[in-house]
């Protein structure tokens, strides 16, 4: 029956990701984007709020809790309200995390998923993103090719968080024909896999992202996740799409709550700015996008709980939030008029972010 | 818990209103919009017949309690309102109901009246019930209205203008049903003079001067209506006849928009979902692909103004479907209705000139139906509040003003 309520236990985990957000993340926020690094305390904390081994097996040493698209969007929207680069870097590990999870075989998970169960942060990652302006997932230019037992990796990936840190990184890639991709577990220390210098990035700037190069990097069959069945990518992108849109509407949430307090202290005219129907009626608009996008997520996510592959609903709900998150981030400086403009007020930064953001995949997963 | 799904008893009832949009309305569209003022007694006939039968429900409109199972009424309401949209708006404004007229009973008046007023409309001929609010000089300025009535004795006498009545012709002159008519008790006393009572048809006093001409919605009539000493029992007046300074009686008139501009919403979201359908088989009959997945820089203009519809009237749909639920649960939802009015009112209006564009001289002909689902959507961007004036309401809820601080 049709519901907008979110479960007692949701609700319990958005009041305490929320409270994190705000207390801890939105304050490290502008320091994060200035200095481009991200307090290790902050990441410690937030590995203490369990969002990546929560849903790994006791048997494996993690919490054993259900994992859910529609869950994992509200905790994805709460970190981003706090700070983009901050959610990425503390989710990042659940890009390779979750996929094992769900996906791989039962050796893989033995193997890959104990290392997220301890109590210090585990940097892991996922490359999917390549350096061409047309990339495409359904048209990925990686290329795993099948070498008698071994498969030999060839390509190169951009925007991989995290990955000088990572241990293992998942990437994807095409099969030779091209007729489906699938993810590789692939060591660090492979031959001819390397990690390129850390990128510039106009924004985000407090995430590591680094290009990744794959040169004849042979590995054996074992690495495929799922083994010879092979992985669902649909579903693994539409998974990311929720995460990376609920991201989204938590920067646009952000920038519309403090482009409507500062409106109702800032003064023109003797009045407040939101007493005007110019600023007002930006704000109602901004108000509507959000809950537009967040309810696209929310319905997407639920597409994925129920078994569903979700293309469709989670491709629109992201094409629907990267047009919205970059309005509504693109008001807020518009709101704060100059103010907006001056790195004093964390508006220009959510701008960048969001258009970043909004070009980009793969970033996160639920 | 999140969910997406209807309950059962509402999917069914919604492939059967898609199947009277379908096989009912789509086929005399276009011959009753050409016609304008008359009605389509086949079609009107049998959806009173369907609603006056045991276990039927309102067709299109007023109160679905006739629908025993079903839990979560307003949320039925707006999903086979969207359907018989789908069909046809201005066929969906004519089914004989109570109508906003009923809906004005329902949220202001006592026990007696609902029974009173509303229980001609479950058997007998077709009726219509009518809401006049809006006047030549004051449209969403709904405080500013005119229309007086003075006490006398038994008696409340009416005079002034009304306009931009939605099915009043129906409602006063042409059934056994009823309008309902804002008016001032006391001007000096602003809104909180402002009081609706119910006209019954054939009042004497009353009567229908005009029956518009319109860009859409050709089919159904909206009247302009004269009261001239128009006399109605006291019992009429809906609600309480005391004229409390805290504005009471208009936010009688409020109470009831925030249950009737999600229909709205539901209406125009119908309307949209008529032209993106029809859109997006021609396009399938030209095999043109619309390529979900891709990456946006790879995807051809039309694919993307298909998604952007689609996406858009999605939107709409799940703040409809939000506003509705929160009704259905108790709760407050002002703010909610307005999002869903304004949101829907204008991605429509935009997706239905879309789809126009998208096929050219064949969406500019009368030969198909896309034309009309443009003309007829804007409506919904304009009556039970205007886009601007559900901004104004989204904008002081978030904001915590008053009508005083922003306006």
């Amino acid at each position: 029956m049709l519901s907008f309520e979110l479960s007692e236990e949701q609700q319990m985990i958005r009041d305490s990701v929320g409270a994190f957000a705000r207390e801890q993340i939105r304050p490290a926020a502008r320091p994060a984007d200035e200095s481009g690094e991200i307090p290790v305390a902050l990441v410690a904390q937030a590995w203490q709020l369990g969002l990546v081994q929560g849903p790994i097996p006791e048997s494996l040493g993690g919490n054993g809790d259900t994992r859910l698209a529609t869950t994992g969007a509200i905790i994805a929207e709460e970190l981003a309200w706090g700070d983009l680069s901050i959610a990425a870097h503390v989710l990042a590990p659940r890009l390779l995390a979750f996929p094992v999870l769900e996906m791989g075989t039962e050796e893989q998970r033995q193997r890959h998923l104990k290392r997220f169960t301890g109590a210090d942060f585990a940097a892991a990652t996922a490359a999917l993103m390549e350096p061409r302006w047309d990339f495409d997932p359904t048209a990925m230019t990686t290329v795993a090719r099948r070498d008698g037992n071994s498969f030999v990796l060839d390509g190169a990936k951009c925007v991989v968080p995290l990955a000088a840190a990572s241990d293992t990184i998942l990437v994807w890639a095409a099969s030779a024909n091209y007729d489906r991709v699938d993810g590789y577990l692939v060591a660090r220390e492979t031959p001819g896999l390397s990690i390129g210098e850390r990128e510039k990035n106009m924004g985000l700037k407090g995430l590591a992202t680094f290009e990744v190069e794959l040169k004849g990097c042979r590995l054996g069959h074992e690495a495929r996740l799922g083994g010879e069945a092979g992985a669902d990518f649909r579903r693994a992108m539409s998974q990311s799409r929720v995460a990376m849109a609920a991201m989204g509407v938590g920067v646009a949430h952000a920038a519309f709550d403090y482009a409507r307090d500062y409106a109702k202290e800032r003064k023109a005219f003797g009045v407040p700015i939101a007493t005007k129907q110019a600023v007002a009626f930006m704000l109602a608009d901004m108000a509507i996008e959000v809950d537009a996008a967040r309810l696209l997520v929310w319905e997407a996510a639920w597409h994925l709980d129920c078994g569903e592959d979700a293309h469709k609903e989670s491709y629109l709900a992201r094409s629907y939030v990267a047009a919205s998150a970059v309005k509504v981030t693109d008001n807020a400086v518009q709101v704060l008029g100059g103010h907006g403009y001056i790195r004093e007020h964390p508006v220009e930064m959510w701008l960048r972010n969001a258009r970043g953001f909004s070009a980009l995949e793969g970033l996160a997963t639920v | 818990m999140i969910d997406f799904e209807f309950e059962p008893q509402t999917q069914k009832r919604i492939e059967l209103f898609h199947t009277v949009a379908e096989q009912m309305m789509r086929p005399i569209s276009r011959e009753y919009d050409e016609r304008e003022h008359e009605k389509p007694w086949d079609f009107l006939n049998a959806m009173w017949a369907a609603s006056t039968a045991p276990g039927g429900d309102p067709m299109g409109g007023g109160d679905a309690s006739g629908q025993g199972g079903v839990k979560l009424r307003n949320v039925y309401t707006v999903a086979t309102t969207e359907e018989l949209c789908w069909g046809d708006a201005g066929l969906f404004l004519s089914i004989p109901n109570a109508g906003l007229g009923g809906a004005a009973v329902m949220a202001a008046g006592s026990p007696a009246q609902k029974q009173r007023f509303l229980a001609p409309f479950r058997s007998g001929k077709p009726k219509w019930g009518a809401m006049a609010i809006t006047e030549p000089g004051c449209g969403s300025d709904s405080a500013a209205i005119t229309t007086t009535a003075a006490r006398d004795g038994d008696h409340w006498v009416l005079n002034g203008n009304k306009i931009f009545c939605t099915s009043g012709l129906m409602a006063a002159e042409k059934s056994e049903g009823f309008v309902v008519v804002w008016a001032t008790v006391d001007k000096s006393a602003g809104r909180a003079g402002i009081k609706p009572f119910v006209v019954e048809h054939g009042t004497p006093g009353m009567s229908v001067v005009r029956v518009e001409k319109k860009l859409g919605i050709r089919v159904s009539d909206t009247a302009a209506i004269v009261f001239d000493n128009c006399r109605v029992p006291v019992d009429h007046l809906l609600g309480s006849a005391e004229v409390k300074r805290d504005g009471r009686g208009f936010k009688d008139v409020m109470a009831t928009f925030d249950a009737t501009r999600p229909i709205v919403a539901a209406m125009a979201i119908g309307v949209g979902r008529a032209a993106l359908d029809f859109v997006r088989e021609f396009l399938a009959g030209q095999k043109v692909e619309i390529r979900y997945g891709l990456s946006t820089r790879r995807l051809s203009a039309v694919e993307r103004d298909v998604m952007e519809m689609e996406v858009q009237l999605k939107a709409a749909r799940l703040l409809t479907w939000r506003a509705a639920w929160m009704l259905d649960m108790g709760m407050r939802n002002s703010l909610e209705a307005s999002m869903a009015k304004a949101k829907a009112g204008l991605a429509v209006t935009l997706i239905t000139q879309k789809a126009v564009e998208l096929l050219g001289p064949l969406g500019f002909s009368r030969r198909y139906l896309v034309e009309k689902w443009m003309r007829d959507a804007k409506i919904n961007d304009i009556f039970e509040g205007t886009q601007q004036i559900n901004m104004i309401i989204v904008a002081r809820r978030i904001l915590d003003y008053s009508s005083k601080e922003l306006n």
